[in-house]
């Protein structure tokens, strides 16, 4: 239970770090922009009580935030991407259901289950992030793209650190 | 009424969710209220302090081109000393200028956070209310305008960067002094739309945009860039001319912040005259 809540912890302090320290300053072309920290709301136990991953969720949000002076954007849309995980994960439920303790990731469900859970999850997160963030519809088509493009390098950057550092429960 | 408390208690799910959904709104529509100083930002001490250490590994990659600009810029202004002009009378003026008061003074500052791939950028530099940085004062480099202080805290303060989507500076023609108001539309951060320019006005590609003193915010003549084409709608009778921006925003490193010493007298002036006709 504690060291539960201690990787928890080390991962919140891992992701923030990373992005606003690197990913924040990465600048192509001016549509891409990849949020790793979302990997903290996709890896959260699949039996994580609804209520506190949605706090959670506004509070990695926030932090992110304050770094970029974008107050509310990020934490709104990790709210709406918190609140929508356990509707994707009933969608993509095994045969059999999930095991009592699962804990979504590569190694145990898979490349395509993990594919099809996180691109749907971070595509919500990505809508709502660019659409607070324009907050108006007359640029629909360029926020569009923005959606797509960095939600695409969002996910290549999710698989790598999954293939890179993804442990299945036997293993720990 | 028992009936409604089975359906909250049913749904207590979707009622945390709006709410916490609501709180975020009330952010950012705080947050996009011009000069609402809030703590939850980069001028923010804590987080203030770790931008000055990304920014320090940062500098060093920028130092190239850092020192390219201040050799360009020094260039400048030792062209300006009185000692690179030829001394043509003999008489030298000696009478205490009465006639010209200082307006504009101008402090450097170092950018510790910037972005220019959102649709909102900021900046965050390292000056604050303790060496005089007041909000709505104006930035700039020795390339042009880069945007207009927003939140000052003791330390830090935050600039809306001309990349901006509520960003309007009112921009004018070198040459001819039509004026017009610029804005960025969000998707080439080295392009900006100049609007308002009337169909009968005559201007080439590669014509040198600048600030005017309307707003009050930045010194007249401030380089803001040059046309790099322009369209007109049929039947409309204004141009939308897109401008490519002087300053290149990937690299910002030290930029000065602008006091306009009249400011106040002018608000205060134009604030009095709009209230008489009401």
């Amino acid at each position: 239970m504690i060291t539960d809540i201690l990787i928890l912890l080390l991962r919140f302090i891992a992701l923030v770090g990373l992005q606003v320290t690197i990913l924040n300053n990465i600048q192509l072309s001016g549509y891409i922009n990849p949020y790793l920290y979302v990997l903290f709301i996709l890896l959260l136990p699949v039996k994580f009580p609804k209520i506190p991953a949605m706090v959670f969720a506004f509070f990695i949000g926030l932090t992110i935030d304050m770094f970029t002076n974008t107050m509310g954007i990020h934490a709104g849309a990790s709210v709406f991407m918190a609140y929508a995980r356990p509707v994707v994960l009933k969608i993509f439920s095994p045969r059999d259901g999930y095991e009592t303790d699962a804990t979504p990731n590569i190694k145990d469900l898979g490349l395509q289950w993990w594919l099809a859970y996180s691109s749907v999850l971070v595509l919500i997160h990505h809508f709502a992030l660019f659409y607070l963030e324009a907050f108006r519809l007359s640029e629909f088509f360029s926020t569009f793209m923005r959606v797509l493009l960095s939600g695409a390098s969002t996910l290549i950057l999710i698989l790598i650190t999954q293939f890179l550092f993804g442990k299945s429960k036997k293993e720990r | 009424m028992k009936n409604l408390f089975l359906f909250l208690y049913r749904n207590n799910y979707t009622i945390i969710f709006i709410l916490i959904e609501i709180l975020c709104l009330t952010l950012i529509i705080r947050n996009n209220n011009f000069q609402n100083a809030s703590a939850f930002n980069s001028s923010n001490k804590i987080v203030g302090a770790v931008m000055e250490v990304v920014n320090y590994v940062n500098e060093y990659i920028d130092l190239k081109a850092t020192n390219k600009n201040v050799v360009q810029e020094n260039a400048r202004l030792r062209s300006l000393l009185p000692d690179a002009y030829y001394e043509s009378n003999i008489l030298k003026n000696t009478v205490n200028d009465t006639l010209r008061h200082k307006q504009y003074s101008f402090f450097v500052a170092k950018v510790i956070n910037n972005s220019m791939t959102r649709r909102n950028n900021y900046l965050t530099l390292d000056k604050g209310a303790l060496q005089g940085v007041k909000p709505e004062m104006g930035v700039i480099t020795s390339q042009g305008v880069v945007g207009i202080v927003k939140n000052v805290s003791w330390h830090y303060c935050t600039v809306m960067s001309m990349l901006h989507k509520d960003m309007r500076i009112s921009a004018k023609f070198k040459n001819n002094n039509y004026f017009g108001s610029l804005a960025w539309e969000g998707s080439d951060p080295t392009i900006a739309v100049l609007k308002d320019i009337a169909k009968h006005v005559v201007f080439q590609k590669g014509d040198t945009v600048v600030t005017t003193s309307y707003s009050a915010v930045f010194p007249e003549n401030i380089l803001i860039g040059t046309v790099a084409g322009a369209d007109i709608k049929p039947g409309e009778n204004f141009y939308s001319i897109q401008i490519k921006l002087s300053t290149n925003f990937s690299n910002l490193t030290y930029v000065y912040v602008v006091d306009n010493m009249l400011k106040s007298e002018q608000r205060k002036l134009e604030d009095e005259t709009v209230n008489n006709d009401h």
